[in-house]
């Protein structure tokens, strides 16, 4: 993974320090809340419904084992011993207090992390496919690339005041695994005909208030002009993008406002006239930042069946939460965030550092995070498949689950954060008592969850194949539910089933939803195929039926 | 009279804006709607010509006349507003303006001059009530960027600059 030189490491230091005399200054009544706001967002910094909540920006997922023990034993000292993982593969603190938090950030610069810019209107934290450098089918590792973009986005002394917040994901695989197309910029590894690495570029994606797919406005940018094109986009976006209102200033309105071939061609001149200036990425760097991406000292072994021989359980486990890898021998494992009864991406510092002394053993000391608020150990010998197993059921990490319908995204919701109409943590819960049977898990296959507290969109609700949003009604949480989204591939927007219904009957009306694709699949079909061939009207009949026997 | 941080340093403002008191021969900061409206007026003016922009105007139409100009001011209302930034950066990098360039509005804090100055900004009228003095020590907070930008800082190293 990336290791910060002296340059990286004098930048984090400077930032705890700027960081610590702002809040010295807030402290001290010099700067206002409305003053302070924009610069503790930049810090990863809210004040939330009880307290503050520090956003720590995990860079495209990774993590080493020494940084996951620091982030155990930070939330363990300063916050209430657990942390949230989210869709932008981030982890969340929900109760430090604001003086300790200069400290905090200090503690985080000790081991190479920071939390700049995991919210604010800026460019955000760059995600990445989780597996990244290991799946089969890929064209190039994602990563190095977005850790120069993470380098040039951070402090960039023309884009730290955007009109509205700014997310980019880069894949390196034919599968969309980091939900690219609902990015601001989407980046698409490719090759052109003569093998030579570049990208295309995806414009105006989002979530949030007015959902969109983003859309091609490059085939094939060429990696050396990555930056002086970003500059661009950003640039037409820092100047025209709407500020009149907080709802129509993401980069998606202009892109819709103007057109996308408008916008291509605003883009494209702006580019032209502006290469001489901008940012250059000379190949010396790529090289260099590609170095500590390369692949791992891996044993040459064969594949096996690891789960021949074993008990069911570890068999279900094996099938459902391990992935294949590229070199033989080798297997992914997912860290379950999910287990029932358990908030979804929620982990114990305990679990933390279980996660990151197994790690350390057999996954040469590095653990990603996924957008699917899970963790994942990528790079585990397929002969330790048992030992890994026992140790993570050991923490109740090994919940069978990983692509199920409890496999369900949540954002924190009406609990913690003060921009949510609803609950969502209560639903969870709700559904995975009614679903917590794993034989009828298995039987339903490969279902998305994805739930919201609000608009904004956190928890990708509009891009579940079930979507769940919580809107209030007259001061009482109820919910509206979405069917046919997904961010992978074919990247669709979930239609509204109907009129929204109360916090009682969430798992009802789903158990109703996927008992009516149990009676209408074709053999082997899955949830989102099915509603496909079928379209909304069936689900929406059976959804509002009281009896499920009458569906 | 004000102070302003230019080039690192606290001086007295020797520019007056429109609307404030201007001797015959002063040199005079007039907004560009003023300056279109009546440009033989401010063309003839007696003492050197600045010209201010907001947020809305672009940077472009002024790309003919600024060799006439020794000064062109940059609005910011407030300091989420970052628009002039990227006039900034026009201004230096692509329509090579080497006037003074000076960054004005309530929006110039303490906080926000080390990225102005980055972008090209040498001279900052900093909001009413602005600490000058933490200004001119704000730009010093980092000594290290991973942008090219305008040598107005302490930098010493620069990641992406071939």
């Amino acid at each position: 993974m990336y290791r910060y030189d002296e340059l990286d490491q004098a930048f984090v230091d400077q930032r705890v320090a700027e960081f610590r005399d702002q809040t010295r200054r807030h402290l001290a009544g010099q700067l206002s809340e409305d003053e302070f706001r924009p610069l503790r967002l930049r810090n990863g910094l809210y004040i939330q419904r009880h307290a503050p909540m520090l956003r720590i920006a995990i860079p495209y997922g990774l993590l080493a084992s020494h940084q996951l023990a620091k982030l155990a034993d930070i939330a363990r000292r300063y916050d209430r011993g657990f942390g949230h993982f989210t869709t932008r593969q981030n982890l969340q603190l929900n109760w430090p207090t604001l003086a300790a938090v200069p400290d905090i950030l200090a503690e985080l610069a000790s081991v190479q992390m920071h939390a700049i810019q995991t919210s604010g209107n800026c460019v955000r934290n760059v995600t990445a496919d989780h597996l990244a450098g290991i799946a089969r089918e890929e064209i190039d590792d994602p990563r190095p690339y977005c850790e120069i973009i993470r380098q040039w986005a951070t402090l960039h002394p023309e884009f730290t005041y955007l009109p509205r917040k700014f997310k980019i994901a880069v894949t390196g695989s034919p599968e969309d695994r980091a939900a690219s197309e609902v990015h601001d910029i989407g980046l698409h590894l490719a090759r052109d005909a003569r093998g030579d690495i570049g990208f295309t570029v995806l414009v105006g994606g989002g979530l949030g208030r007015s959902p969109m797919i983003g859309q091609v406005i490059r085939d094939f940018l060429p990696l050396p002009d990555l930056l002086s094109y970003l500059e661009a986009i950003l640039r037409v976006y820092n100047r025209h993008g709407r500020r009149d209102n907080l709802n129509k200033a993401r980069i998606k309105v202009l892109v819709k406002s103007l057109g996308v071939e408008r916008f291509r061609e605003q883009v494209e001149e702006e580019w032209q006239l502006g290469r001489a200036s901008a940012a250059r990425l000379p190949a010396s760097e790529v090289e260099r930042v590609r170095s500590f991406f390369r692949p791992q000292a891996y044993e040459t072994l064969e594949d096996c069946d690891a789960s021949a021989g074993r008990e069911p359980a570890f068999r279900a486990w094996y099938r459902y939460n391990t992935r294949p890898h590229r070199v033989p021998g080798y297997r992914a494992v997912f860290v379950s965030l999910k287990a029932h009864g358990q908030n979804p991406g929620d982990m114990s510092c305990g679990q933390m550092e279980a996660v990151a002394a197994l790690a350390e053993r057999v996954s040469f000391g590095l653990i990603r995070t996924t957008h699917n608020q899970n963790l994942l150990l990528a790079d585990v010998r397929q002969s330790e498949l048992y030992e890994v197993w026992l140790e993570l059921a050991r923490h109740q990490l090994a919940t069978p689950n990983i692509g199920t319908l409890t496999d369900m995204i949540a954002c924190p919701g009406l609990d913690f954060c003060s921009l949510a109409n609803a609950g969502t943590l209560a639903v969870a819960k709700q559904i995975q008592e009614r679903f917590d049977d794993l034989d009828y898990l298995y039987d339903l296959g490969d279902i998305e969850i994805k739930m919201s507290g609000c608009m904004n969109a956190c928890g990708h609700h509009h891009v579940g194949h079930i979507g769940i949003l919580g809107v209030d009604k007259h001061g009482e949480e109820w919910y509206q539910i979405t069917l046919g989204g997904s961010a992978n591939g074919f990247t669709a927007l979930g239609e509204v089933i109907g009129p929204s219904v109360p916090k009682c009957e969430v798992a009802a009306t789903i158990e109703r939803i996927v008992e009516m694709y149990r009676t209408l699949r074709a053999e082997g079909e899955r949830f989102i195929d099915t509603f496909r061939r079928v379209g909304l009207a069936p689900f929406r009949e059976s959804a509002y039926a009281t009896h499920p026997a009458a569906a | 009279m004000r102070r302003i941080l230019r080039r690192r340093e606290i001086v007295a403002d020797d520019w007056v804006h429109l609307g404030e008191e201007a001797a015959d021969g002063a040199a005079l900061i007039v907004p560009l709607v003023e300056l279109r409206k009546d440009p033989g007026r401010w063309w003839q003016w007696s003492g050197r010509l600045g010209v201010r922009l907001t947020p809305v105007d672009r940077v472009e139409e002024l790309a003919q006349e600024l060799p006439r100009l020794d000064l062109v001011a940059v609005e910011f209302p407030n300091p989420s507003d970052g628009r002039g930034y990227s006039a900034a950066r026009l201004l230096r990098e692509r329509f090579g303006f080497r006037g003074e360039l000076r960054a004005v509005g309530a929006g110039v804090r303490q906080d926000q001059v080390f990225l102005l100055a980055r972008c090209g900004f040498d001279a900052l009228e900093l909001a009413a009530g602005e600490d000058a003095e933490a200004a001119r020590r704000a730009l010093e907070r980092y000594d290290v960027a991973y942008q090219p930008g305008s040598p107005q800082t302490a930098i010493r190293r620069q990641r992406f600059f071939a």
